[in-house]
């Protein structure tokens, strides 16, 4: 196992890479072949994902499963240097399960399914890299490979939503996204490049994250540039962890993407940003994050109102739940900006909790929208007569998302508003008050779309496939096994919160 | 004591054979009938590549000077020549269908574009500023008639006659700033400039107008904002072989000697004047704004690209401005740039061109679902743009990061955030022509009215059942040189973009060649 851990991490990411290349050579019209391709891919990486998150040590903490290769030498010296930490760890473990539960919903693409796989696994590909890379190079180098497919992605396979007196088309919903998110990664290249030269000038030109953290604890890195550059890596990164003012582009590309890609874009692609902020803001610029964070702490707590808010208004089921991600990532941003252990901590596990649960809602939505042909909350009623499972389902994942103790959600929020209370008491407060809103749409459409009298119009519905209900009855048990059992996912993330809080 | 003018006169010796091998292509072009012109693109071929052998097997140790010191062989150049002369092969390559179906003359096509490149070497090689002045000028006027090839067509003949008259006029300008810098020092040689540039004492009024004017030239034929106006009317007529030839090759070698000129005349003299760092930095910074800007507006594909290649100017010039900094890293990211983005623009190319030869036309509207119809010319044009917009795992992702970060490092970060900021405009246009070929739908002859789908709002989720989609109007299939020159450009397009490391040693070694002393 030894050897294991010297090459898992590279796996991790070439894996679905090679999936994806390997994919383009499958005849064009199978598109079972396809699905059944992509299955087998994806297995493998949850796999591997489950092996390296148990391998990876909570006793000695730190990185580990360290492996470097050279890539470009003097005088720039970028490294392939793979490492996890233990809030990598987790959320490695959350795109193995994800990336295989949007790729068993696909079932459902038929047309031109194999490019979609394509684009599908090379997007997971990119997630896995950007939570295991520790060179800057690469870290933007995988994260922009995880939301350059979402263009095609949403652009080919999506969906347009009337609002009657206007149309959201799935071009508008991808261009959006796709220039948002990269007006985002302009910034972080700025701020990397920023960081590149400090280095350079410190006589040590690096893109390594942890040489670059020695430096910044050497002092080579200088209070006003940590000052102007932590706030790129935070706008940066926080586009894509849907802070707000810059989350418009989540709800509408949520919607317009096809159910898979809702999954893995909710579930997971938003985490890349949350960690992004943690592992190059926070890490590498720590006295910019000690003078920042109270703002960021209170843009994420307009986060949570404003989503949760937001969601209340809305009666498309997707819209619903999009601003419900942009609700729960504001506890995430909430909890990162406490600097505090407990904050922190419950942050990342959010991060986890949210990517289960959000995926969840998502696939069930899909499964009613995939019959229905119709999301609006008002017009569906009565969903359980005929789809039992899905609303059972969904009903649990809705729950989790309001905190009900018992499932994951709930741990999550405690600890969030633990290290809030102790350092930003009045935002707690609000943020306590979001977690009240989202009762209230939660409920609301439970009662609304999913119990109640039911609708003739909806008898002809069946209820969820034998893969859908599979998928589900495992996000479900996961989101229980969380929250009556965190202890293995917190004792790991804990060893990351405590490094990274170390600088403080 | 005298110079002895036929001193290494051997190390020219791919010259001289590509010369002759010219000469060959115009001579048996005229015993050649009509229908077997096609050999000549052949034997082009086989003469670029004979060059290329020749050139590395008599590479001398080092650097050698010839003509009492007109004319340098070294690994600069050597690199130079044979990134050139793989650009003729490639141009060739979109040439042969092309010419057959749409040009005149073509035997003669292909001799000029031999001649070209002869002049593009010679510009890498040039140490003098009336040599690397010839030079361009023999790749200059084989390209005024090149652009003007497609006879039978307005636009071309247009487009030859704007190129020749503001190739003509910056030719002037830059001759009118050849002859000040001569009347201010005596000497144009890219040594002597440095030197009395770099010496104690005023310098003449006279030497700044000449150098300004020589920039100002430069500018002319790298087509850098202001001085661009040319290019989008002379890529949009020309022949499309020729536009790439025009985007890739003409720029190239523009650089080439832009690089060899700073490295050796002016950033010796940096200390006395390094203001003119912030000169090229500003002009980059409008070249590449200006030309991602006003690409927005484009609705034919040659003037797109005409003005991504301004855009692209711009970020190459940022490398410029900073070859003061640290010479060996922006000289390196420079040369990075340009191989890559020769390479990607080649494949866009050999990808719209198989587009153009099978239904002439060439605006952007005119691609709709084309992944539908040729998923392979749809898959190499979008993954070129994906790396003109600098997007991993492709080659443009990687050699912009390194060009940023040696433009960063030079101590401009304002300049880099500026390009990476243009790098997003353009993502904008790139992706409308992704959206044509991918997103919307294949234009339909029989039901033209019937293009746009009804806006109901329950369009199926995933495109099945729900409504019939039109059946799509075949295109056949691409000729197989262009695959296969799209095949092998996509190839070197990826393992330059996830493994460079190979080609960054092969520059190192060129550019050290050209490290200024001191």
């Amino acid at each position: 196992m030894a050897n294991f851990d010297q090459v898992s991490l590279l796996l991790l990411v070439l894996v679905p890479l090679a999936g994806a290349a390997l994919a383009m050579f499958l005849p064009k019209d199978r598109p079972r072949d396809a699905w059944q391709f992509a299955i087998f891919v994806a297995a493998i990486s949850f796999v591997l994902s489950v092996v390296v998150f148990l391998r990876y040590d909570y006793g000695a903490g730190g990185v580990q499963m360290v492996r470097s290769y050279d890539w470009i030498g003097q005088p720039v010296n970028i490294t392939l240097h793979f490492g996890l930490n233990g809030i990598g760890a987790p959320l490695v473990l959350l795109n193995g399960i994800v990336l295989l539960g949007a790729v068993l919903i696909s079932q459902t693409i038929t047309r031109r399914t194999r490019d979609f796989f394509v684009l599908l696994l090379a997007l997971g590909a990119g997630v896995f890299g950007v939570f295991v890379v520790r060179d800057l190079f690469f870290l933007f180098f995988f994260y922009e490979l995880a939301v350059l497919p979402m263009y095609l992605l949403i652009g080919v396979w999506g969906s347009s939503t009337d609002f009657g007196t206007f149309l959201r088309t799935k071009e508008y919903g991808a261009m959006k996204l796709m220039l948002m998110l990269v007006a985002g990664s302009i910034l972080i290249w700025v701020g990397i490049l920023a960081l590149y030269v400090a280095s350079s000038q410190a006589g040590d030109p690096t893109f390594n994250i942890d040489k670059l953290a020695a430096l910044q604890q050497d002092g080579a890195v200088s209070r006003l540039t940590q000052m102007w550059v932590f706030p790129f890596f935070a706008l940066g990164f926080g586009v894509l962890a849907g802070l707000w003012p810059f989350h418009t582009w989540s709800p509408d590309g949520h919607v317009a993407a096809p159910t898979g890609v809702s999954m893995l874009h909710a579930g997971v692609l938003m985490k890349l940003g949350a960690f992004g902020i943690i592992q190059v803001g926070m890490i590498l610029t720590p006295q910019g994050a000690e003078v920042w964070m109270p703002v960021l702490i209170g843009l994420g707590t307009v986060n949570v109102i404003y989503g949760a808010i937001s969601a209340l208004s809305q009666n498309d089921l997707k819209y619903v739940i999009g601003y419900s991600s942009v609700s729960h990532m504001g506890y995430v941003l909430m909890g990162i900006a406490t600097l505090h252990p407990v904050g922190l901590a419950g942050a990342v596990l959010q991060m986890f909790s949210h990517g289960i649960m959000t995926a969840l809602m998502f696939a069930m939505v899909g499964a009613i929208y995939e019959r229905a042909h119709i999301r609006d909350s008002m017009i569906l009623n009565g969903l359980i007569k005929r789809m039992g499972t899905t609303t059972f389902f969904f009903a649990i994942a809705g729950l989790a998302s309001l905190g009900l103790p018992g499932l994951s959600g709930f741990i999550a929020e405690f600890m969030v508003f633990t290290g809030a209370f102790r350092t930003y008491l009045p935002l707690a407060v609000l943020g306590v008050i979001g977690a009240a809103i989202t009762a209230v749409y939660i409920l609301r459409l439970l009662a609304r779309s999913f119990f109640g009298e039911g609708d003739p119009q909806w008898d002809h519905l069946t209820d969820a496939s034998p893969v859908e209900k599979g998928v589900g009855a495992a996000f479900v048990l996961i989101l229980i096994a969380v929250g009556v059992w965190p202890a293995p996912l917190l004792r790991v993330i804990n060893t990351g919160v405590e490094s990274a809080l170390a600088v403080f | 004591m005298p110079i002895d003018y036929t001193a290494n006169l051997h190390l020219l010796t791919p010259e001289f054979v590509l010369t002759a091998l010219a000469f060959l292509v115009f001579t048996v072009d005229l015993f050649l009938p009509e229908s077997r012109k096609e050999w000549l693109a052949g034997l082009s071929v086989v003469s670029l590549v004979a060059v290329m052998v020749i050139a590395i097997l008599m590479r001398p140790a080092g650097s050698v000077e010839l003509y009492g010191g007109l004319i340098v062989v070294d690994s600069f150049g050597l690199f130079f020549k044979i990134f050139f002369l793989a650009i003729g092969v490639g141009i060739i390559a979109l040439s042969v269908e092309y010419g057959r179906d749409r040009l005149d003359h073509r035997g003669e096509f292909y001799g000029l574009l031999l001649f070209s490149i002869l002049g593009m070497n010679l510009m890498a090689m040039s140490r003098e500023l009336l040599t690397a002045y010839i030079a361009l000028e023999l790749l200059s006027f084989s390209l005024y008639v090149m652009v003007a090839y497609g006879l039978r067509e307005a636009r071309s003949n247009e487009a030859g006659i704007k190129y020749i008259i503001i190739g003509a006029l910056s030719s002037a300008i830059m001759l009118y700033g050849l002859s000040n810098i001569y009347a201010a020092l005596g000497t144009t040689f890219f040594a002597g400039i440095a030197e009395e540039l770099a010496s104690p004492g005023t310098v003449s009024p006279v030497l700044w107008v000449g150098v300004a004017l020589l920039v100002v030239g430069l500018g002319f034929k790298l087509s850098a904002v202001p001085f661009h106006m040319w290019a989008p009317d002379a890529y949009e007529g020309a022949p499309l072989p020729v536009t790439a030839y025009l985007a890739i090759g003409s720029k190239a070698a523009a650089f080439a000697l832009t690089l060899r000129l700073f490295a050796e005349a002016i950033v010796p003299a940096v200390n006395r004047w390094d203001e003119w760092q912030l000169v090229i930095a500003v002009l980059a910074a409008v070249t590449m704004l200006l030309g991602n800007l006003v690409a927005l507006a484009q609705r034919n594909l040659k003037r797109l690209m005409a003005y991504s290649s301004i855009g692209h100017v711009g970020y190459a010039l940022a490398g410029i401005a900073v070859l003061g900094s640290d010479f060996a890293l922006a000289a390196k990211s420079v040369v990075f740039y340009l191989v890559v983005y020769a390479v990607t623009n080649l494949v866009v190319f050999a990808g719209v061109t198989a587009y153009y030869n099978r239904t002439g036309q060439d605006n952007i509207a005119d691609l709709a679902g084309l992944a539908d119809r040729q998923p392979f010319v749809a898959a190499a044009i979008a993954i070129g743009l994906f790396s003109l917009a600098g997007l991993p795992i492709f080659a443009g992702f990687t050699a912009k990061f390194y060009l940023f970060a040696a433009v960063a490092d030079g101590g401009f970060l304002w300049l880099a955030g500026v390009a990476i900021f243009a790098s997003l405009i353009s993502l904008y246009y790139y992706l409308q022509v992704l959206r044509q070929m991918y997103i919307e739908r294949p234009p339909n002859p029989d039901h033209a009215e019937e293009e746009h789908e009804p806006a109901d709002g329950h369009e199926d989720a995933h495109g099945h059942g729900g409504h019939d989609e039109p059946p799509v109007p075949p295109m056949p299939r691409p000729s197989l040189l262009l695959t296969a020159t799209m095949g092998v450009g996509l190839l070197v397009v990826t393992w330059l973009g996830v493994y460079p490391a190979p080609l960054l040693g092969l520059i190192d070694a060129a550019s050290a060649a050209i490290v200024p002393l001191g």
